[in-house]
């Protein structure tokens, strides 16, 4: 991702594993640029590895979320 | 394959299937290769590759079961880990459960094991004069404390298909959780779970899912809780002491047994894109080239229903000649493999009457051929006229 850890970009945290590659898989076909990294140490997480977003395209992705029920932890600014 | 003079011919599929599709071997070759990190655990890139590959697996195992959401899918080291974890998950002391009377021995033990332990009751529902289960009977036995129903699938002694839809209504009417033992059956037979209504699957993925030993699942219908048989790291949650609720961590802890789910995510791909519906027609077609071949000899005794829709898997017995001579004999001269005995079922045997001596059983998997069968015809009649 171009806006690598850059404010431009937004951090969805996830419960487990499973449920960050199923939001990575979700938002992919969807066409949003998405990468999962290891959480960033300043966000207390759950599971280790978070999805980073465009923050233009948050809404959308998190629209799409709720559509599918898919579970998610929390939503955080880099 | 060749070992000495003989062509090595499998009929012993219902046991572990072999060969694996070409790419099975491949995935699990790379998997050790490129993703040998602890999955999802650390956050790099092999742990996120190897995470990968069991997402990859559940979300194929959902999309050939039926299921929506592949967190329902429990990944375990075999169907008989997932039959302990479902029957001594649900049940509690004083319940009482309804099972037929040709399970296996991974559902009869832990029964049998609460049921030693006086914590439940047990019914064992036989055949009727036609079906392998009496669906009146089986209704009459539920009671006020029937918590759960179990049945197979599939015969791994008699390849006979039991009613679960029929089951499932049953069991839905009267409130009672039930377990389908499709070891037999997945990657062999369309099973739809949701369409089905069934509560609790368990599968393995060493047969007909074409993977290696030493995986398998259990899918756990949404609303179903269970207590889970092991606590343990998941990946998850690291900060707190208790473990997580959520699927599918709740009831997967410890390193998983990676390498052999990334086999078994390529045998379930391979089925995907064969389609089961042709899998099952094919091993249907075989079946009943078998089972007329097999007609044709004196004195055959073929148990299950050769005329009624069955797995790829045959029984049966020649009189004065002992199902472990045979078999011994097919393996040392002419390098076909099959297995005698009693399968781990002797409540089948006994169901069946073939008890404590066993049939021989023949069960066939997508690569054998018509001509394999025509082999082991001749070899048979040859080892039963030496035998005489
Ligand atoms: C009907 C049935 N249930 C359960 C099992 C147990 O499978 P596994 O040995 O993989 O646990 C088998 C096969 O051995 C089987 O045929």
């Amino acid at each position: 991702m171009s806006e690598k850890h850059n404010q431009a970009s937004r951090i969805i945290t996830f419960p487990s594993i499973h449920d960050a590659l199923k939001a990575e898989k979700h938002c992919r076909k969807a066409g949003f640029k998405v990468k999962l990294i290891p959480v960033p140490r300043h966000i207390s997480s759950n599971c280790g590895m978070a999805l980073e977003c465009l923050n233009r395209d948050i809404e959308e992705i998190m629209r799409g979320i709720r559509h599918a029920e898919l579970v998610i932890d929390s939503l955080h600014s880099y | 394959m060749r070992t000495g003079k003989h062509k090595t011919v499998y009929f012993d599929n219902a046991a572990s299937s072999w060969p694996k599709p070409e790419r099975v071997y491949r995935a699990m070759d790379a998997c050790m290769r490129n993703a040998g990190g602890n999955p999802g655990r650390s956050g790099h890139r092999l742990s996120l590759q190897a995470a990968r590959i069991i997402f990859e697996t559940r979300e194929s195992l959902a999309e050939l079961f039926g299921v929506a959401d592949s967190s329902r899918i429990i990944l375990t080291s075999n169907a008989t880990e997932s039959l302990n974890l479902a029957i001594k998950g649900i049940l509690k002391t004083g319940d009482h459960v309804i099972t037929t009377g040709f399970e296996h021995n991974s559902v009869m033990r832990p029964l049998r094991f609460l049921e030693k332990e006086s914590k439940l009751s047990l019914s064992c529902i036989g055949p009727s004069h036609k079906e392998p289960l009496d669906l009146p009977l089986l209704e009459k036995a539920i009671t006020a404390k029937t918590k759960l129903i179990v049945s197979m699938h599939g015969s791994n002694v008699s390849g006979d298909i039991f009613p679960i839809a029929q089951i499932a209504g049953i069991a839905k009417r009267h409130g009672i959780v039930f377990l389908v033992d499709a070891s037999q059956t997945a990657g062999s037979l369309p099973i739809d779970l949701t369409k089905l209504g069934v509560d609790l699957c368990a599968f393995t993925g060493h047969k007909a899912l074409l993977g290696p030993q030493g995986t398998g699942g259990l899918y756990i219908r949404e609303g179903i809780v269970l207590r889970a048989l092991k606590q343990g790291g998941t990946g998850s949650r690291s900060e707190s002491e208790e473990h997580p609720e959520f699927l599918p961590d709740k009831y997967e802890s410890g390193t998983p047994n990676t390498v052999g789910i990334a086999g078994l995510g390529a045998g379930v791909k391979y089925i995907l894109s064969t389609g089961v519906r042709n899998i099952g027609e094919k091993k249907a077609w075989l079946r009943a080239y078998l089972i007329k071949k097999l007609q044709d000899i004196d004195g055959m005794r073929i148990y299950g229903n050769p005329a009624s829709a069955g797995l790829a898997v045959v029984s049966f017995t020649v009189p004065e000649v002992n199902s472990s001579t045979i078999a011994r004999n097919l393996s040392d001269k002419y390098s076909i493999m099959t297995r005698p005995g009693l399968h781990c079922a002797p409540l089948a045997h006994r169901t069946i009457r073939t008890f404590p001596e066993g049939t021989l059983r023949i069960s066939l998997g997508i690569f054998n051929t018509t001509r394999e069968i025509n082999y082991f015809i001749r070899c048979l009649k040859n080892t039963i006229k030496q035998a005489e």
